[in-house]
């Protein structure tokens, strides 16, 4: 990222109500292509209701929002279309389905699954089914990827591996990414930057300047640990790593 | 980390009061095995049958009144002989046909009128309400009103089949669109699918197991509707077999009659299920018969 670059997300002065309250209570952010993002904090401060805002499915009460057109989202569930083969969940939005079946078979390659290409939705594993949601999101070559806790319900072995593919294949298609998650290793794992939204605004925000792949032994990620879960609350006593 | 080996305690030879013993007991009987495996099967075939035979011995034994309730054998011979002076070849198509026309016009009112109430806020609030209400009208109500208004011709009878039919289509097409998640439809519109495309490749698809299972609903109330549209003044069809045999006094071509329309209704329910599982080849374990 480079600092004279063009921001493919640029939002100011974000905000959102419910009833009397401000989830979002002027919200700045900019992101540029490339940057991994990790948006922390615990449930219902506003996370999930900013990347839905940057997603399009949720309007800002107030505020400037500009996104790139060429967006996608990895949702907590695969929310895969039942009805319809793998790699045509794949290329759900396109409007020439059969001519992008190639584009369907590379996306999935990506993801070590284009061998159920042709399998229901149904059949597929918790964690198989999420990376063809991650197919889907990466198969439009998104300028901006939104994930809302695309690993809060696997299993704890299919998270570690999900966690490689998903550094690796950011890697490789360079978007700017906004990863939305309560666990805060999985937030130092994959991005360069953290922030944490508190009391409607981005209070916390820390650049990660640990060099890839990280390891949980180093002692700087047990510091920038540390350091976020005293932000969020939480003591040392009870933030124990496992 | 060590674990110190302990030694294990002798096993009591009778359990404490506390404790069941789940161990296996083993003595499970290769027949037992095959017993459990074929019940379910056999009793299937077997309790018909049994009931067929007390039905024929119930008259060869005198209990029951050879002329009221005719045994099998004589139900058997009525089908010989409505096939072989040509009523029933006659019948079975006119009644068919009628439940079929009755069915088509029925079907398609209520398809449309599920997928417009489902799909549209505007279709929902216009067209639910009322079909809300004439659902609740027991459909066999309105047969004398519909002789008023349209004789005793073909149209009440294929009148009646089709609003009969409408109901359970609609019902299930309106709330097969409705129950489509709506987390997995937001999906769709974050992949920038909207209206037509939407509706045809995640809301469409995913509601077709309620139309399917309405289609099948309306099939069997087809043939209900119908066995009642023949009871008004037939002059052919199944239903006009049976008038004409009770007033001839004649049972045995009635329970005839009533097996035909039995009949009917298993081959419609076994079609309706082997359309599902064709047409629904992502749903698991769509099982026929």
């Amino acid at each position: 990222m480079s600092p004279s670059a063009e921001a493919v997300v640029d939002i100011r002065g974000v905000r959102r109500v419910f009833g009397d309250r401000a989830v979002l209570n002027g919200v700045d952010l900019r992101l540029h292509q490339g940057d991994v993002v990790a948006l922390l904090g615990p449930s219902g401060t506003g996370k999930t209701t900013l990347l839905r805002i940057l997603a399009g499915l949720d309007a800002a009460d107030d505020g400037r929002v500009l996104v790139p057109k060429a967006r996608s989202v990895v949702f907590q569930e695969p929310r895969l279309v039942p009805a319809r083969r793998v790699w045509r969940n794949v290329v759900l939005g396109s409007r020439h389905v059969r001519r992008d079946r190639s584009r369907a078979v590379r996306a999935l390659t990506e993801v070590g699954l284009a061998s159920h290409q042709n399998a229901w939705p149904v059949t597929l594993s918790g964690g198989e089914a999420q990376r063809v949601a991650l197919a889907r999101a990466l198969a439009t070559e998104p300028g901006l990827l939104l994930l809302d806790e695309p690993f809060a319900a696997l299993d704890a072995l299919t998270r570690i591996r999900m966690h490689d593919l998903v550094a690796e294949l950011i890697g490789r298609h360079n978007p700017a990414v906004l990863l939305v998650t309560h666990d805060v290793d999985e937030a130092i794992l994959l991005a360069d930057r953290i922030l944490i939204l508190d009391g409607g605004t981005i209070g916390v925000d820390v650049t990660v300047d640990i060099e890839k792949p990280r390891q949980r032994t180093d002692g700087r990620f047990a510091e920038l640990r540390a350091l976020l879960l005293g932000r969020l609350g939480v003591g040392q006593a009870t933030a124990a790593a496992p | 980390m060590s674990v110190s080996e302990l030694e294990h305690p002798p096993v009591a030879a009778t359990p404490p009061a506390a404790v069941e013993d789940l161990s296996p007991r083993g003595g499970r009987s290769r027949a037992g095995v095959a017993w459990r495996t074929y019940r379910g099967r056999v009793l299937r075939i077997l309790v018909p049958a049994l009931l067929i035979a007390l039905w024929q011995a119930s008259s060869a034994l005198g209990w029951a009144d050879e002329f009221t309730l005719p045994p099998p054998s004589r139900i058997l011979d009525a089908y010989g002989e409505l096939w072989s002076n040509g009523d029933l070849q006659a019948a079975l198509p006119t009644s068919l046909q009628r439940a079929g026309i009755g069915l088509a016009l029925g079907v398609t009112i209520g398809l449309a009128l599920g997928l417009f109430a489902g799909l549209w806020k505007i279709g929902e609030e216009v067209f639910d309400a009322p079909l809300q209400m004439l659902r609740t009208i027991p459909f066999i109500a309105v047969v004398p009103l519909f002789i008023t208004w349209f004789g005793i011709g073909e149209t009440p009878k294929l009148t009646l089949i089709a609003a009969a039919t409408v109901f359970p289509m609609y019902l299930n097409t309106y709330h097969g669109v409705r129950g489509v998640d709506k987390k997995v439809i937001e999906a769709g519109q974050t992949f920038g699918l909207t209206g037509w495309r939407l509706a045809t490749r995640v809301i469409l698809p995913t509601a077709l197991p309620a139309a399917l299972t309405g289609l099948r609903y309306a099939a069997g109330v087809s043939l209900l509707a119908l066995v009642l549209a023949e009871q008004i003044n037939a002059l052919e069809g199944i239903g006009y077999l049976v008038n004409n045999a009770n007033q001839n006094q004649r049972p045995d071509i009635v329970i005839a009659g009533i097996g035909i329309y039995a009949l009917l209704g298993i081959v419609v329910d076994v079609l309706m299920r082997l359309a599902e599982h064709f047409a629904l080849p992502w749903r698991p374990r769509v099982t026929i018969g």
